[in-house]
């Protein structure tokens, strides 16, 4: 049950991107088309459950004992990038075509703040091990929901008329806002 | 062409601003911008960092190696973050406590990697800083006043300072996260409208100087 409402929380209630505001850059990036988010959406749900069992297991069995905590920052972004190297080179072996319809946004992933983030908020609220890893899963889906259901709305957008000035990224963002505050409805859940 | 020192600052600040122009670096855009006070203490940490990085990646970039470059690129940012971090917790706890996590995440931030590889790699020291400068100011400026429209909304109150008496009923809906985007949305589509007059403006005069030589 703990776990349930952890996964519930993390997917609706404290949404990464819409109340959280991490990993903004790929949520407006990468968000033109469905497709493209759904593949972007399960790389970044792999990542984020890799580094936060990796980064859990760094921080617990090496930091602490070593008094070594101010070097977080350097020691978990460095896991990261090494888990996205890895992950690229997975996918390249595994299924190509997945690969380039990826693209650049998948070594891009190394500099999504939601990565880093998830991996800093697990330590910051003490989770363990299980905790850290359901955790990093409810938020990547959070992130996945809310990118695929962003990109359904942008494909609408494009055959709407705009205001000049407010065409592109300011009509996505207002539109975001918007999102927002639907998902503000789930506060009162838990 | 070789720009000069002032060109390069002008051109983060303005030309090329990394928040309203490029659209980068967002997380913290948006997420620290509660109150100009946060906004101002953010992009004043992410200009010490980028000033840092940039001459430090500069002054190596001919030992550097080409294919590890952006391993080499994070492991110098993430080092000029930690310090940041440490000199806030030490002198500004009240500032490290309301940032909080996003002060690590600065190694995140897409300006600071973008203009390691846009900029520093390919340019002198010297030059870099003022780029790292530029580009650090322009992102103050923009966090500043984007957090100052609202906190003044928001919480009616400008760096603390009370605005509007205890009549005012704050609109916390502009605090809270979906205000955030809506009214950096309204923002940016403001800049873009005065952007679109000045060129067409610009477009106009020169069409009629045309004009005149012929």
């Amino acid at each position: 049950m703990h776990y349930l409402l952890l996964l519930i929380s993390g997917i609706f209630v404290h949404n990464f991107i819409l109340s959280r505001f991490l990993g903004i850059c790929p949520f407006l990036g990468v968000s033109k088309q469905i497709s493209t988010s759904v593949g972007m959406g399960a790389a970044v749900t792999f990542v984020m459950a890799m580094a936060s069992a990796i980064t859990y297991v760094v921080q617990y069995s090496i930091l602490v004992p070593l008094h070594l905590e101010y070097l977080q920052t350097i020691t978990f972004i460095l896991v990261i990038a090494t888990l996205v190297q890895l992950v690229e080179m997975v996918i390249k072996k595994m299924s190509p075509t997945l690969y380039d319809a990826l693209g650049v946004f998948l070594p891009l992933i190394t500099t999504n703040c939601a990565v880093l983030g998830v991996a800093l908020l697990n330590v910051q609220y003490g989770y363990n091990f299980l905790e850290s890893v359901v955790f990093g899963i409810a938020g990547a889906l959070g992130f996945m929901l809310a990118i695929v259901l962003f990109a359904g709305i942008r494909e609408q957008l494009e055959l709407s008329p705009i205001p000049k000035a407010l065409d592109g990224f300011p009509i996505a963002l207002i539109t975001a806002g918007l999102m927002s505050i639907a998902f503000l409805g789930f506060s009162g859940m838990l | 062409m070789k720009k000069s020192k002032m060109q390069i600052l002008k051109n983060g600040i303005l030309n090329e601003n990394p928040t309203f122009r490029l659209l980068l670096g967002m997380c913290p855009t948006l997420a620290v911008t509660t109150a100009a006070m946060n906004g101002l203490g953010m992009g004043l940490s992410t200009t010490v960092v980028l000033i840092g990085s940039n001459v430090v990646i500069s002054a190596l970039r001919k030992v550097i190696p080409d294919a590890i470059r952006i391993p080499a690129f994070i492991v110098i940012i993430a080092s000029f973050v930690t310090i940041v971090q440490m000199i806030l917790e030490a002198y500004v706890p009240s500032l490290y406590a309301a940032l909080g996590m996003y002060i690590p995440l600065i190694v995140v931030n897409c300006i600071i990697l973008g203009r390691a590889e846009a900029f520093a790699y390919t340019n002198t020291p010297g030059d870099s800083f003022f780029d790292g400068l530029g580009m650090g100011l322009g992102f103050t400026l923009a966090l500043t006043l984007l957090a100052s429209i609202r906190e003044i909304i928001g919480a009616g109150t400008f760096f603390g300072i009370s605005l509007f008496g205890s009549g005012y009923e704050p609109a916390l809906l502009v605090i809270m996260p979906a205000g955030g985007f809506v009214v950096f949305g309204l923002l940016l589509g403001l800049i873009n409208m005065l952007t679109n007059k000045y060129e067409a403006k610009a477009k106009a005069e020169g069409d009629k100087l045309a004009e005149e030589v012929k």
